[in-house]
This record gives structure tokens, C-alpha cells and sequence, in this order.
């Protein structure tokens, strides 16, 4: 069978592709939709937060032996903890200023990131292995998925599921978003808002750093690795609507499959495709698919 | 107090004084150079090229002592050609330079060789690959030193078709660097008897290539041709081995460098065939060479690093041989004179800028053959220069006079 000239199977195959790219999208425009969400924070340091979460893991693979399994755990709490101390030392400083100003620092700090790993590793990058548990992979008939990908669509697609969880129905969760609609009513309350906050930004730091650590094994880790895709994520979070938690996953997901299609039936548009449909949905949509129009 | 015609009487009277003693300006050959310090190709080129630069004039003014002195400035021109162009033109205008040399990235290239034709100064090209810069759009300022898109698809491909790989798909970054890239060993695909049956162009740069790669795969081609550099080709490769496209199909990068087999590991690189104008351990001169750098930069060089150091070192020397910087006159002389250094061998400048010399084909070895840290390579043919460049009889450079 084909459909516009190309057999079912390759369309299948490209499917599938998208389906992973778009998890990768998913996990990243997620921690930023938290932090924008329940900060205010436009975070422009995400892209390279993802960077240094794929370094930690290859770093503590190649120098201590941190195996893959134990790095999907340590790294984001390592990062997350280098997001609080971002967040207490200088983001908390600007809270009641314009957005534009945490915009410039985060992206201030990215730049300094990337040139300070560029300087220490250079910018061929370097190779982090598949471990040894997801090497090989199985013919699914329409394509040969790596099992690794496999992987990179269950793990990314559960940590989703259960960030979304956390924030939309439970206590806690309705604390939190309680407490970035009334802070002082929270306050009140005798909950400590500040904190709350500081683990909030940590949690969506950890999330970019859980994205790098999936990414390692598939793309060299570079330290532009998160400059080349945050543009993307960006967009996907506008099209989502801003700080829409289910809204930046579905859109990660959706984004990820249709510039998987473009690829198959115009490659050279894929990189332009996810632009395009962000003016689209501005013009039509403009708090985007799931924001809550003003 | 009419202090400033004074001055300027002096000033315009030391200037004639000095134009008399030597025909150096100045006294000073002021060397710029103009490379990518922060992006993509910065480990090909980038500090490393600033670094033989130094090698080079420390290394000429201790064995030729001449009377001049000779002074670098670098700058990054983060691969944009408008960046580029301004330094350019701020330092021959402004600072007295009378080379701007690296180069890397054609958009580049083709900016600042313009200018240096407007302002008589000389561009030393390593970096930049494609072969416009000897064609369409060369001047008689210019040198292309290193290598270009012919030289490297040229020996890459001829080899591979040689050895049965006939049937070819093209991933191609979609540039100008690319296509260029796609056509020049597209071309010799089909001259030795082998069939080009598709491509497929990627936007630059890119991260993911699997969509891509499941199209190359599902075409029935022996060999993917990857008519791209830097992070795409090191991302194509890794992920071709993670799809086992590797078991069925061979890979050919079009464009590869030292540092892009370094960063792969070997690993994922075996056995594959690529062309450079350099490797570091071909003999005695070229190991010691590169010894040195290696102790200043931690990296052995690439072959843009090293064709760096030999452009640098012929320029000064025929500023020395004939006592003057002007631009035609070192040109000439630049011309006239043959290559003879570790990094070349009767290498020679032909009118259209191409400075010739042979290039070498090279397989990456496999893990276990690769006795010490950076031995990457066997050394599988030399390509004569004759051989190894587009002939002038094929050139568009308009100064080739048929």
C-alpha cells in the first residue's frame, strides 16, 4: 500500500521516529512549561542544563564508573541541585521584575556554560556508549528499532506521566499551584512558599538533565548539544500554550510525529515545519492549543 | 602654538625614511587570522590554527632572522561571512595586516578574498573546502592551500568504487558546502562506473538522522556517501551503527577529519575510507611536527592545522627572499617557489590559487590495531598532486587562460 507515493511501511518506520524525537521534546518542554508555569521563569538555560546532564552521565561513566542505570538517577539530582543553587543565588533576585530580565540571565548563564565545556572538551564532543542491557535491537517489520529508542520512549513517556500526576492531582501538587496563584494566602497558611519554589525550578532543572542523560547514547555529547534543539522546545511550549503542563506533553509528542512526516515528504522543510505551525497557531490560537486564553 | 604641521612634517618625513630603508611597511608583516574559535569547526580548525601560526613565525624567526619584524592577530568570526568580511576590512584598513589567513567555512572564504582583492592584501585559505574558490570566484590574491571538495570526494570515492561499492546514496547537508560536496564525488561515482540512486538532503545542522538513514537504508545502495562535516557526519555515523545499517551498507565520509575519528572512537569509525592532505604520523618529519603541537594543544593536528603552519611559512619566506610585502611582487614569488616541508612535498601554487600537492587515502583502523593514542590510520595510497586536484583544464577560474 502507499499513501503520496511513499509504501506504508517507510510511513510506519517515520512514524516511529517522530514518536521518539517527540518524547525528547515532551521531557524538555515539560520542565520548561513547570517553570514557567509556576515561576514566571522564561528559562533559557534549559538547552544547556540538558548538555550538562548528558556531560555528568558521560562524565561519571568515563571517570568513576557510574553505569548508565545508576547515572539516570544521580545526574538529575546533581543538576537539580546546581538548579537550586541557580535559583537561590540568583534567580530569586529578579522575581518581581519583567520577565526579560530572568530570560537574560538564564541565557547569560548558558553561553557561559557552553563556552566553559567547550574550552574543557572541545566541540566534536564525545561518545557515550548504549548500555549493554538496550544494545541490539528488533525488526518490528516496518522498520529495525533500536532497542535503546524503544527505551527512550517508555522512560521519557512515564516520567511524564508521572510529573504530570504529581502536579494535577495530588496535595501536593495543588499546594504548589496554589501557592503561585496566592503566594501570600499560602503563606499564610503556614506553608513555606519559598521553598516551594526553589524545588519547583529544581525539579524542572532535573527534568532537562533526565533528557541529556537519555540523549547521551543517541547523539554525541557536545557541548551544543542543547543549543541546536532548545529553539525547537521553545516553540513547542508556545504552540502548547505557556506553562500548560499536559499541553507541552501532547505537543512534544505531536510536533515530534509531524516533523518525523515532513521529513519523509519534503526533508529539507523539517527544520522549519514546527516554525511554521507555531505562527499558524499565534494567529488562530493566540495563548496557544491548551493555555487558558486571557 | 602650530604644533600639528610639525608633526605631521616628521611624521610624513620618518615615513619616506623608512620607505627607504625597507620595502616592508612598517618594518612589521602583520599576519591575521581569521577562524571559527567558538562553533562547529573549531576543533578542526579553530586555537589550533592560531597555535601553527605561532609555531610558524616563532620557528621562522629563529631560523631566518630576518630584519623585519613579524607580528599575528586573531579574531573569531563565528562562520559568518558579514563578521568576517568587517574584520577583515578593519584590519587591512585599520591595523596594517597584510594576510588574512585560515578561513574556514566557504561563506567565509569567498568574503574576505573579495576584500583582500579590493585592498591588495593576501587571503591564505586552509580551512575553506569548496572548490569556488579556485573556479567561479578566484582572484590572483588568494591561495587555497589545504584541500577542497574535489580532492577529498575525489580520492574517497574513486576508492570505494574500486573496491566493488558501486550503488550510492547521498546524505547531503543542505548548503552550499553540501551540495557541492554530493556533486563532486557524485561525478566521479559515475566516471568510474558506479550509479548514483539517490540522495536525500538534511537542514544543517542537524541532530537527528535516523529518518534519513532508514531512507538511505531502504534504497538498496552499497555505499551512503555523507556529503557533510563536523557534528552531522559524527551524529550520522554513530546513529547508522545504532540502526545496524553498518552490517549491510558501508559508510563513506566525504568529509572527515582526525579529531571527528578521535571523538567517535574507533569503535564506530573501522574500516571506513576517507581522504585528508595530512596525517600526522606519515614519516619522521611529519611525527615531529606534530609532536610539538601536540605538546602546546593536547591534540595531534588536523590536516587544516598543519597546512596552516606550511601556508604561514611560505608566505614569510618569500617576503624574506625578496625583501618586500607588496602583494603582487609576493604573490609572484609565493608562485614561483616550491612547497618543501613536512607538510608538503613539491607542492605548487597554480594560477588559479590552488596550491597543489599530494593527498593520501586513508582506512581508519580497527580497535585492536591501533597501537597508541591518535593511531587512527593505514596509510592505503598516495594520490599523486597531478591526480589528486581538479586539472585546470576543467577550472571556470577566469586568470586559467585556455
Amino acid at each position: 500500500m502507499e499513501i503520496f507515493g511513499i509504501s506504508s511501511q517507510a510511513l510506519l518506520g517515520q512514524l516511529f521516529l517522530g514518536l521518539i524525537n517527540g518524547s525528547f521534546y515532551a521531557v524538555l518542554s515539560l520542565g520548561l512549561a513547570i517553570i514557567f508555569g509556576l515561576l514566571n521563569i522564561i528559562n533559557f538555560s534549559h538547552g544547556a542544563l540538558y548538555m550538562m546532564g548528558a556531560f555528568v552521565s558521560w562524565i561519571g561513566l568515563t571517570q568513576f564508573g557510574m553505569s548508565y542505570w545508576a547515572s539516570l538517577v544521580l545526574t538529575p539530582l546533581i543538576v537539580g541541585v546546581l538548579g537550586i543553587v541557580i535559583e537561590r543565588l540568583l534567580l530569586r533576585h529578579l522575581y518581581k521584575l519583567d520577565h526579560l530580565y530572568s530570560l537574560l540571565l538564564t541565557f547569560g548563564l548558558a553561553l557561559i556554560a557552553e563556552g566553559v565545556f567547550r574550552n574543557l572538551y572541545g566541540i566534536s564532543g564525545e561518545t557515550y556508549e548504549v548500555p549493554e542491557l538496550l544494545q541490539g535491537g528488533i525488526d518490528l517489520g516496518f522498520m529495525y528499532l533500536p532497542l535503546y529508542r524503544g527505551w527512550v520512549v517508555v522512560a521519557a513517556l512515564s516520567v511524564c506521566a508521572v510529573t504530570w500526576y504529581t502536579i494535577e492531582k495530588t496535595s501536593l501538587g495543588a499546594t504548589l499551584r496554589a501557592a503561585t496563584e496566592k503566594p501570600e494566602l499560602v503563606q499564610a497558611l503556614g506553608i513555606n512558599v519559598p521553598v516551594l519554589v526553589t524545588a519547583t525550578y529544581g525539579v524542572g532543572v532535573a527534568l532537562a538533565a533526565f533528557a541529556g542523560v537519555l540523549a547521551a547514547p543517541v547523539v554525541q555529547v557536545n557541548p551544543l548539544m542543547g543549543s541546536n534543539l532548545i529553539i525547537v522546545v521553545f516553540a513547542v511550549v508556545v504552540i502548547g500554550g505557556m506553562g500548560s503542563i499536559l499541553g507541552s506533553i501532547v505537543t512534544g509528542l505531536g510536533l515530534g510525529i509531524v516533523e518525523g512526516l515532513t521529513k519523509v515528504v519534503y526533508p529539507e522543510a523539517s527544520a522549519v515545519i514546527i516554525f511554521v505551525i507555531m505562527v499558524v497557531v499565534l494567529l488562530l490560537r493566540p495563548a496557544g492549543l491548551f493555555g487558558k486564553q486571557a | 602654538m602650530k604644533l600639528k604641521p610639525i608633526i605631521q612634517a616628521l611624521g610624513l618625513a620618518l615615513a619616506t625614511v623608512g620607505a627607504a630603508q625597507a620595502q616592508i611597511s612598517d618594518n612589521v608583516v602583520k599576519i591575521g587570522v581569521l577562524t571559527d574559535l567558538s562553533g562547529v569547526y573549531s576543533d578542526v580548525a579553530g586555537k589550533g590554527t592560531v597555535v601553527a601560526t605561532e609555531m610558524a613565525i616563532a620557528d621562522f624567526l629563529a631560523k631566518e632572522k630576518p630584519a623585519f619584524k613579524v607580528e599575528m592577530v586573531s579574531a573569531d568570526h563565528q562562520n559568518k561571512g558579514d563578521i568576517a568580511a568587517n574584520k577583515a576590512r578593519e584590519w587591512f584598513e585599520r591595523d596594517q595586516v597584510d594576510v588574512a589567513s585560515e578561513l574556514v567555512t566557504t561563506s567565509v572564504a569567498l568574503a574576505v578574498m573579495k576584500i583582500a582583492k579590493e585592498k591588495n592584501r593576501i587571503a591564505l585559505i586552509s580551512g575553506a573546502a569548496s572548490t569556488l574558490v579556485t573556479n567561479k570566484e578566484c582572484n590572483d590574491v588568494t591561495v587555497q592551500w589545504t584541500y577542497d571538495t574535489y580532492a577529498v570526494a575525489n580520492g574517497t570515492a574513486k576508492a570505494v568504487v574500486k573496491q566493488g561499492g558501486k550503488k550510492w546514496f547521498f546524505l547531503t547537508a543542505d548548503y552550499a558546502f553540501g551540495h557541492s560536496l554530493e556533486k563532486d564525488a557524485g561525478d566521479v561515482v559515475k566516471a568510474n562506473g558506479g550509479e548514483v540512486v539517490g540522495s536525500v538532503r538534511h537542514p544543517f545542522p542537524g541532530s537527528d538522522f535516523s529518518s534519513y538513514l532508514l531512507k538511505a537504508q531502504a534504497s538498496g545502495a552499497q555505499i551512503i556517501g555523507l556529503a557533510n562535516a563536523g557534528g552531522d557526519t559524527i551524529n550520522a555515523i554513530k546513529q547508522a551503527a545504532e540502526f545496524g545499517i553498518t552490517q549491510k551498507q558501508q559508510l563513506a565520509g566525504l568529509l572527515m577529519f582526525i579529531t571527528d575519528i578521535h571523538s567517535l572512537g574507533l569503535k564506530a569509525t573501522q574500516n571506513m575510507y576517507l581522504t585528508e592532505g595530512f596525517y600526522w604520523d606519515l614519516n619522521e618529519e611529519t611525527r615531529a611536527w606534530s609532536k610539538r603541537f601536540f605538546e602546546k594543544t593536547k591534540r595531534m593536528p588536523t590536516m587544516i592545522q598543519a597546512g596552516q603552519y606550511s601556508s604561514v611559512m611560505h608566505y614569510l619566506k618569500a617576503v624574506k627572499s625578496i625583501n618586500t610585502d607588496d602583494t603582487a611582487k609576493v604573490m609572484t614569488q609565493m608562485k614561483k617557489t616550491p612547497i618543501n616541508d613536512f607538510f608538503a612535498k613539491n607542492g605548487s601554487i597554480r594560477v588559479d590559487g590552488r596550491m597543489v600537492h599530494d593527498m593520501y587515502l586513508l582506512q581508519v583502523k580497527k580497535p585492536a590495531e591501533s597501537k597508541t593514542p591518535w593511531d587512527y590510520y593505514h596509510v592505503r595510497a598516495t594520490i599523486p598532486a597531478a591526480e589528486a586536484f581538479q586539472p585546470l583544464s576543467a577550472s571556470t577560474c577566469p586568470l586559467v587562460k585556455k
